[in-house]
């Protein structure tokens, strides 16, 4: 048996540079959300300053990642790693959701029952007497200034509306993503760059105009609806969850987009080798099964 | 291609470190990064100590004398988190970042850049977190557990910075088990399989699926608080709809696997050590593997045992008190087989081995302790008393730390090259044991008469014990001082020490010479 050896690199600067980027997005954000309102504040430009170093360290690492890949240096065990770390990196995603989705549970089968008097633990209604548990929860239990209440839900609206009803088109428009990346990567292996570039192309066209649906929604939720974060525990769950997601929207979006650019612009790719495009494509995936949970748990039931 | 790339080519991976401040900053080797964390783990060791010896200071006597009670509030904070994240956590991935590679034959680790991005988050979100003690407000001073509301509403500003730096502290746990995960998985030697794992390397890819599996569920819990302080929902606000035991509910979600992710690498160094000194071969190896995983699996389902007085439907109590006490079973099952070990070797007590023995000993005491907390009715008399801080201190400091320190005498001369002073390790031991003892065995007594936690100050019945406790803790921490000098002093210089170290060593770390060369196992060794 022959080994191949194991590529490990002697030195890299880059994770010293994304450790300080880091930093100085940590002290940023902090500093920026507690000096809100505060326009003497400079926290915001520690922010961009650390978006603008984590941004360039890791174009300059991933740029190397491709160069050694090229370049040969990596073997077929080294790609293996990398296969597996983007499997658990994709596990503690799964994690991060879970806990979101775990407060959606808890406080739809808990915490609104008990504080409308139901269940075991009822006697919370005693705070605030005449609350009435439902789901979406439309009121607040404190029904002071503290929340701006919603006039209306994001949930099924019945058949009749369906049609003009947003998040309909959202699943359609990100479930055909998963299919369309899905051809993509079936070109790829037919070495039919041509079809692939297409697929992949009207892919990242699909994410845009899902990111662009959700801004349309979050308007009219803020300016026909009512309903903000500020609105109790069903704006929060709603707002948390869908915007949690928009967010790895974009992030896959993004990095499909990245693949795109360096399959049109560079050829990289070839039907054996592409598992930078593999990886952003199960995270695609993973996004996409994400939001069949939510449309399933916070807008159908 | 570029030049970088070039040079690489050229490379014969057999040189040694480069020179100055840059091999620590740039470096990708698996044993420079081991030393980086075990260093950080020690200075955080040492500031989190320092806390504790203010809170024991101010405790020597009732009445206030020393700190003011926000002060005191914030030293208890930032101890818990500082020995949590700070300490034994970076202690444990230096360990597997030294031994996991060699344990398996394997070059290095999987993925040696993100490696050393793991290792340099931590300093700096550690400077996060301390920086806050000189902000407006405070530090943050609602405990480690950061209980909502006192972490929402009632908290500081600077919960803001404690926020984001749990968020990259987080990042740099996910990332450190990711690649302790799939050099496991994809790097051992031909002939390693699974079930020839040394137990440290079963215990660490364990651990590895626990934190990545609790650690972005901590960083929800966090984010969610940070929309409650600053953005308006209303997730902990039952005024809004939700729920302050729902905080508690996602805490412990992580926290009850955090606690088993501080102890099962303790569980792998302590087979080791036992066996090597017992000079046999280690008992029940396939229910030690087996044991590890059930407790892995049953930390998922026990969470609300840490919530027993917040209210609870009767079915929950019942349901995590029984699921509790379920994992005294495989406990036993790892103590027994540590005992039947030893049972008829030739055991010699050197210094790893005499904090191994205290390990299982003391461990044991902290494990009945919980058990005894998760008999629910019980624990509504001991709930936030001192027999709480007790049962958990057993479990973390003669637990875990020793544990770290054994390992630490274990495989120093590996490190080194160099055997440790055994005079002075001896004396390290003793002088450790009795501080720790003397620590926190009253505050069983104490706990159970009811003083409780978290209180700067307490009432007249409780002074005896809390000037004995006291006077442990300080001599517990002044023997700090003399590991760290023996440590030193094994680092200038000391008696060679043989590649096998010990008489009855097992395992591939044991083959190569010590000190082990900067590279091991560039091809991997056959395992038989």
């Amino acid at each position: 048996m022959t080994y191949q050896k194991y590529y490990v690199p002697e030195q890299s600067k880059f994770p010293i540079y994304a450790a300080i980027a880091l930093f100085l997005l940590v002290m940023g954000a902090a500093g920026t959300i507690n000096d809100l309102g505060k326009p003497e504040s400079i926290s915001v430009y520690i922010l961009y300053s650390g978006f603008a170093v984590f941004a360039a360290t890791l174009y300059f690492w991933f740029r190397t990642v491709i160069r050694e890949h090229i370049a040969g240096l990596d073997s077929a065990q080294l790609q293996k790693s990398f296969v597996f770390g983007m499997g658990w990196f994709i596990f503690s995603e799964v994690m991060f959701f879970a806990a979101f989705f775990g407060a959606l549970f808890y406080v739809r089968n808990f915490a609104v029952p008990w504080l409308g008097g139901d269940g075991e633990k009822g006697i919370a209604n005693m705070l605030w007497e005449g609350f009435e548990a439902s789901w979406p929860v439309m009121s607040t239990p404190d029904a002071g200034s503290a929340y701006a209440l919603a006039d209306k839900n994001m949930s099924w609206p019945g058949w009749g509306n369906a049609l003009k009803w947003l998040p309909l088109w959202n699943t359609i428009v990100l479930l055909s993503s998963s299919v369309t990346v899905h051809f993509a990567h079936l070109a790829l292996k037919n070495d039919n760059k041509k079809s692939f570039n297409i697929w992949l192309g009207v892919t990242v066209t699909l994410a845009l105009i899902f990111v662009g649906l959700q801004a349309a929604e979050y308007y009219e939720a803020y300016a026909h609806y009512g309903l903000t974060l500020n609105s109790g525990i069903y704006g929060s769950t709603f707002f948390m969850l869908t915007g949690f997601h928009g967010f790895h929207v974009m992030m896959g979006g993004f990095m499909l987009a990245v693949m795109l650019s360096r399959s049109v612009f560079y050829n990289h790719f070839d039907p054996h080798s592409h598992f930078g495009f593999e990886a952003a494509s199960w995270y695609w995936h993973f996004v996409d099964v994400v939001w069949v949970m939510l449309f399933l748990f916070v807008y159908i039931l | 291609m570029s030049a970088v790339i070039e040079s690489h080519n050229h490379d014969d991976h057999h040189h040694g470190p480069t020179k100055g401040l840059t091999r620590w900053l740039y470096t990708t080797n698996h044993k420079d990064i081991g030393s980086l964390y075990l260093w950080f783990s020690f200075a955080m060791f040492l500031i989190g100590g320092a806390m504790a010896l203010v809170i024991r200071a101010e405790l020597f006597q009732p009445g206030m004398q020393i700190v003011e009670p926000e002060f005191y509030n914030q030293m208890l904070t930032l101890h818990g988190l500082i020995m949590v994240f700070g300490a034994v956590m970076p202690a444990f991935v230096g360990l597997a970042n030294w031994l996991v590679p060699m344990m398996v034959g394997a070059p290095d680790m999987a993925l040696p850049r993100m490696n050393n991005l793991s290792f340099w988050i931590l300093p700096f979100a550690f400077l996060v977190l301390l920086s806050s003690l000189f902000m407006e407000g405070g530090a943050p001073n609602f405990g480690w557990t950061f209980y909502a509301p006192l972490s929402t509403t009632y908290a500081p500003p600077s919960v803001t910075f404690f926020i984001f730096s749990v968020h990259i502290m987080g990042a740099s746990s996910i990332m450190g088990s990711i690649n302790v995960i799939v050099t496991i998985m994809n790097m051992r030697a031909p002939g390693m399989t699974l079930m020839k794992m040394p137990l440290f390397v079963w215990s660490w890819l364990i651990t590895a699926y626990l934190l990545i599996a609790v650690m972005p569920v901590l960083a929800g819990a966090v984010t969610m608080m940070l929309m409650d302080i600053h953005f308006g929902t209303s997730f902990f606000n039952a005024a809004g709809g939700g729920d302050p035991v729902l905080f508690q509910h996602i805490f412990w979600f992580f926290g009850h696997p955090e606690v088993y992710i501080m102890i099962l690498p303790a569980f792998g160094i302590a087979s080791h050590i036992i066996e090597t000194f017992s000079r046999k071969q280690l008992f029940g190896y396939a229910s030690m593997v087996w044991a590890m995983a059930s407790i892995a699996i049953l930390s998922f389902v026990v969470w609300a045992h840490h919530m027993f007085t917040v209210g609870l439907p009767l079915a929950a109590e019942l349901f995590f008190m029984w699921a509790t006490m379920l994992i005294a079973v495989p406990t036993g099952v790892k103590v027994f087989n540590w005992v039947t070990t030893m049972f008829k070797g030739s055991i010699t007590y050197e210094t790893p081995m005499l904090f191994a023995i205290a390990f299982v000993v003391l461990f044991t005491i902290g494990g009945f302790s919980g058990l005894m907390l998760a008999i629910t009715p019980a624990d509504f008399q001991y709930h936030d008393t001192y027999f709480v801080v007790a049962h958990f201190h057993y479990v973390l400091v003669p637990g875990s730390i020793f544990s770290i320190m054994a390992a630490v005498y274990y495989w120093i001369p590996k490190w080194t090259g160099n055997m440790y002073d055994e005079r002075l390790g001896k004396l390290h031991f003793w002088l450790s044991f009795i501080g720790v003892n003397v620590t926190f065995f009253p505050q069983h007594w104490i706990g159970l008469a009811g003083m409780p936690r978290r209180i700067p100050d307490y009432a007249l019945q409780f002074a005896d014990w809390n000037m004995i406790s006291s006077v442990g803790a300080f001599l517990f921490g002044a023997s700090q001082i003399l590991f760290l000098f023996i440590v030193l002093k094994t680092v200038m210089g000391g008696k060679k020490a043989t590649p096998e170290v010990w008489e009855g060593s097992r395992g591939l770390e044991w083959t190569v010479e010590s000190p082990a060369p900067y590279h091991t196992f560039t091809t991997p060794p056959k395992v038989n």
